[in-house]
């Protein structure tokens, strides 16, 4: 598990997202009402919709796409679609506004 | 001459007396109101919901300044009176107004008993009784924790939960063991208490208040056994006394409240009194219902038409505290001679206990369970015969056998007969909304009416009114919900952001209780869209609210990626415009040119983060060209070129373009010229096509071209190109105004006729209006692009942040 800062908490508004990529992988950083932040792997499991484009309401994200469902705490698709996105561990270090983002050591092998 | 009528009071019960009045003998009074508040008539019984933030003062005004003026009524505001010389006829106020009558009203409601504890006068220590009141809550809560409340009985709790709403920790101090001892038995009171213990309020039962401690603020509350309690703000709650001591002074007859007779008289000739500060064979009420119902009665005498007069009322209570359903009416506590029967469910949490007297319904108290209260209620009211009936009243909806229906019971309910108690709305109001209005569901009626509005209890009443005059196929289903975070259809949502005046997604999602918090992808959509039609000034369009190609003005592919497609005004464009496109798909790699179906030159394939230096270079208009707004108006080439072309539809197309584009609209919009009937722009399947003829033009409207084919209809012929701009302009506000969001034009004039549109749009006086609205919106738009290119802040949303690299 690495850590990294990518950037300022103070950088992305509220019901709204920005993009990481580390190497072929798009992660979208979700902030929500309230300010806490969320990430996710920026590819809707229908048809790869981009997630950080979708409509943020609480919790949850519909894609862009198609309007499906996903919760941003787990990374699970709501019913009735199912499937899942992979969910990343970020936080806002209070003192500093940095946004740090807790990684497994990625492999480039994905085509994005 | 008129008669001068003089009210003194400006509150619920002096208010609702003039509604009344006016709908009897309209133009019988001159009629002056005096009140000690600032505010106009306001809904009293609404204080707890602004307390709680669910309303803001705006939202509980139940008359504002235009319903006085437009009544003809002259109204002082914040004028005490301090003298009625009943000689004269004359009342003076303590700013000293003077006034003469020769029929005069004191409505001067009642007074909060505050203890007289030592201590009592600190800051920090208040009753909750006005709006004032209210504000102190408010802003005591943004700076302070601990808040105590004097009295557990109805309006203490309501408090409490309010103060908790705000973040403050509350103890409740109740001299008894038993929470609202005077409206609860003590079974449904102890259940109370656990559920508000679930909720976060903590008791101080069989505690009596010795002093209240602090030196300039309040600090805390000492009980008589010396034990003490932290409070930086302290609501008593204790009760209420009659305000009497204005017509006392006078020489007017006072027992605890101003004595009246049957028809609201005073000992004094022509001097009346209601509400809270009268007191009726012995009896002062402290509800609206009974005030409501004394209102209805002082009306009738004003007006001279002849009635029975009041006879006293018979009061329930229900508690609006969200999450308990406790409802109490009658006397309902056994005493000798009566008979009680309960069901109690711990599992449930459900309570219920009737009383009975000489074969009777004389009381009830609900618990958990209050659907059936509204019925029991009126059972009571009308004193008939239960006998036998007994275990269905108590089992209610869950029992086998039926009592008398629903129907039967609201069939037999005399008109006067007040439904809704929180608003005073008699069975009849509602019986005229039904035939006379059109109202087909509860959500028409609250809407007509107001009855349901503010605590509910009455609904199911409501409904089976409904049934009884329309028969059940009579009656539609509450029309769905605009998406399941709400059962609330357009209508209602629409109509309560122009009556409540609500400005954010965040306030009408809150105010109307809304299902999820922050709503979901087809309501955010549309409730943004709604604020911005009827708010265009006050509304702030929320970015976060609109779809992805609205957002980011650009059409999102299937792979994530842009189309970009820059706004060519009537399909007309220049070499040079024509060389910079192409000079900008060449510098950006741009995967594909195409020719759209609708005139348009599109580049496709463009990464996010490139969008605003493509539109920095293109150096074009085009925003909301792939939104709900118009997207183009197609023209043939018309009578510029064309042999046949009678006019010049290049631009006449041109100029719509210009007008039509940027504002939003329900859904997309289409919009095609045509320069003769031949109709090469294929304009009778747009939204709205415009068709020259000899000497005039024809305007077509609802056609749709996409998945269901629909000719449009036509709308008019006109001679003008002038006309032509105004109908269009027109039409387009009506359905702004008109449509559900997200319906196409072919599918609104489906719904609603096309006679409704041409009856819209018929006078000109109307369209011209409707232009003016269109155009005062449409004005206020600007070009995103333009917009994002130039502020760094709205840029960066279009690029990722720093990539890490392993
Ligand atoms: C927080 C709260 C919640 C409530 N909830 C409910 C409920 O759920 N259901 C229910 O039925 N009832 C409820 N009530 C009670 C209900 O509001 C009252 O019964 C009702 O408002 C009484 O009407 P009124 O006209 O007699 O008095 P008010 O509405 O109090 O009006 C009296 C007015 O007269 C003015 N006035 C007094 N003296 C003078 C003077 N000398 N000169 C000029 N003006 C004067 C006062 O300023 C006041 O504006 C609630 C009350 C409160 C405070
Ligand atoms: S519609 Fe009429 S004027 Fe326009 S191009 Fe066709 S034939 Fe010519
Ligand atoms: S790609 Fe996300 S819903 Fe289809």
């Amino acid at each position: 598990m690495k850590s990294y800062v990518i950037g300022q908490a103070s950088e992305i508004e509220e019901k709204r997202a920005r993009v990481v990529r580390i190497l072929d992988t798009e992660i979208a950083i979700f902030k929500l009402t309230g300010g806490e932040l969320r990430a996710i792997e920026n590819l809707c499991p229908h048809k790869n919709g981009k997630l950080s484009e979708g409509l943020v309401c609480d919790h949850h994200v519909y894609c862009p796409l198609h309007d499906w469902k996903i919760n941003l705490n787990d990374g699970m698709v709501q019913a009735p679609d199912e499937g899942c996105v992979k969910s990343y561990h970020v936080e806002v270090e209070e003192s500093t506004d940095n946004i740090i983002l807790h990684v497994e050591t990625m492999e480039p092998t994905r085509a994005s | 001459m008129k008669k001068k009528l003089v009210l003194i009071g400006n509150g619920m019960a002096g208010i609702n007396t003039l509604e009344q009045l006016l709908k009897l003998a309209p133009e019988k009074y001159d009629i002056t109101v005096l009140g000690s508040e600032p505010h106009p008539n306001y809904n009293r019984i609404l204080l707890s919901s602004v307390l709680a933030g669910d309303a803001s003062v705006q939202d509980i005004v139940i008359n504002d300044l235009d319903w006085y003026r437009d009544n003809g009524i002259t109204l002082h505001t914040s004028q005490t009176v301090t003298r009625i010389n009943t000689e004269l006829r004359t009342v003076t106020t303590n700013k000293g107004l003077s006034v003469s009558y020769d029929d005069l009203i004191i409505a001067t409601g009642s007074l909060p008993f505050m203890l007289p504890l030592p201590g009592a006068d600190k800051e920090g220590v208040i009753a909750f009784r006005n709006i004032e009141d209210c504000e102190i809550m408010m802003d005591a809560a943004k700076q302070y924790k601990h808040a105590v409340v004097i009295g557990g009985g109805l309006l203490g709790l309501e408090a409490a939960r309010s103060l908790l709403n705000l973040d403050m920790g509350v103890s409740v101090v109740h001299n008894s063991k038993y929470l609202m001892d005077r409206q609860l038995d003590e079974i449904a009171s102890n259940m109370l208490r656990s559920e508000l213990e679930s909720q976060g309020m903590n008791f101080l039962m069989e505690q009596n208040t010795d002093s209240i401690l602090g030196d300039e603020r309040v600090t805390g509350v000492r009980f008589k056994d010396g034990s003490e309690v932290k409070a930086d703000l302290v609501v008593m709650a204790v009760g209420i006394r009659p305000n009497v001591g204005l017509a006392k002074e006078s020489g007017i007859e006072v027992n605890s409240g101003i004595v009246v007779n049957d028809y609201l008289e005073t000992g004094t000739p022509h001097i009346y009194a209601v509400g809270e500060c009268a007191e009726h064979e012995g009896v002062v009420y402290g509800l609206v219902a009974p005030l409501f119902e004394q209102g209805g009665e002082l009306a009738k005498r004003l007006a001279g038409i002849p009635s029975p007069g009041y006879k006293g009322s018979v009061v329930s209570t229900k508690l609006k505290v969200s999450g308990v359903n406790v409802f109490s009416a009658g006397q309902f506590l056994d005493q000798p001679g009566t008979r009680s029967f309960r069901i109690q469910d711990d599992f449930d949490h459900v309570y219920k206990k009737i009383v009975v007297q000489d074969g009777k319904l004389i009381g009830t108290v609900l618990f958990g369970d209050t659907s059936d209260g509204s019925k029991l209620f009126s059972m009571i009211r009308t004193g008939q015969d239960i006998s036998g009936q007994e275990k269905e009243l108590v089992l209610g909806s869950q029992g086998t056998a039926k009592p008398q229906s629903g129907i039967q019971f609201v069939a037999a309910m005399s008109n006067d007969e007040i439904v809704c108690g929180c608003n005073g709305v008699s069975k009849g109001d509602i019986q005229r909304a039904i035939e006379e209005k059109g109202c087909t569901n509860v959500n028409d009626v609250k809407y007509c009416t107001k009855a349901t509005g503010s605590c509910g209890g009455c609904k199911p009443l409501v409904e089976d009114l409904l049934t009884y005059v329309l028969g059940s196929d009579g009656v539609t289903e509450v029309k769905e919900g605009i998406c399941g975070c709400t059962p609330l259809g357009r209508e209602a949502v629409v109509e309560a952001i122009r009556s409540m005046k609500l400005t954010t997604s965040k306030e009408v999602m809150h105010v109307l209780d809304w299902k999820n918090p922050e709503g979901c992808s087809k309501c955010r959509p549309a409730v943004n869209y709604y604020l911005g039609m009827i708010w265009p000034v006050e509304h702030e369009d929320e970015k976060e609210s609109r779809f992805v190609n609205e957002r980011n003005h650009g059409n999102i592919q299937k792979d994530g990626t842009y189309s970009v497609i820059p706004r060519i005004h009537g399909g007309v464009t220049t070499a040079k415009d024509l060389k910079r496109i192409a000079d900008v798909a060449v510098k950006f790699n741009v995967e594909t040119v195409k020719i759209t179906g609708a005139q348009r030159i599109g580049l496709y394939g463009i990464q996010k983060e490139d969008l605003p230096k493509v539109w920095e270079e293109l150096d074009m208009t085009s925003g909301f060209a792939y939104g709900k707004s118009l997207r183009a108006v197609k023209t043939c080439v018309g009578s510029t070129w064309c042999r046949f072309g009678t006019q010049d539809s290049m631009s006449m197309g041109i100029e719509l373009e210009k007008r039509l584009e940027r504002i939003s609209t329900p859904a997309k919009t289409k919009v095609a010229v045509s320069g003769c009937p031949r109709n090469c722009a294929e304009a009778t399947i747009k939204d709205l096509g415009v068709v020259a003829i000899d000497g005039g033009w024809e305007i077509y409207v609802g056609g749709n071209g996409g998945t269901d084919v629909r000719a449009a209809e036509l709308l008019v012929k006109l001679k003008s190109e002038a006309e032509v701009i105004e109908w269009t302009l027109a039409y387009f506000q009506l359905y702004r105004e008109n449509a559900n969001y997200n319906e196409r034009t072919s599918k609104w004039i489906e719904r609603v006729g096309l006679e409704f549109i041409k009856r819209a749009l018929a006078s000109q006086e109307e369209r011209r209006a409707l232009q003016q609205r269109y155009e005062f919106s449409a004005g206020l738009t600007s070009d995103p692009w333009t917009e994002i290119i130039e502020q760094e802040r709205l840029n960066k949303n279009y690029e990722p942040l720093q990539p890490i690299r392993m």
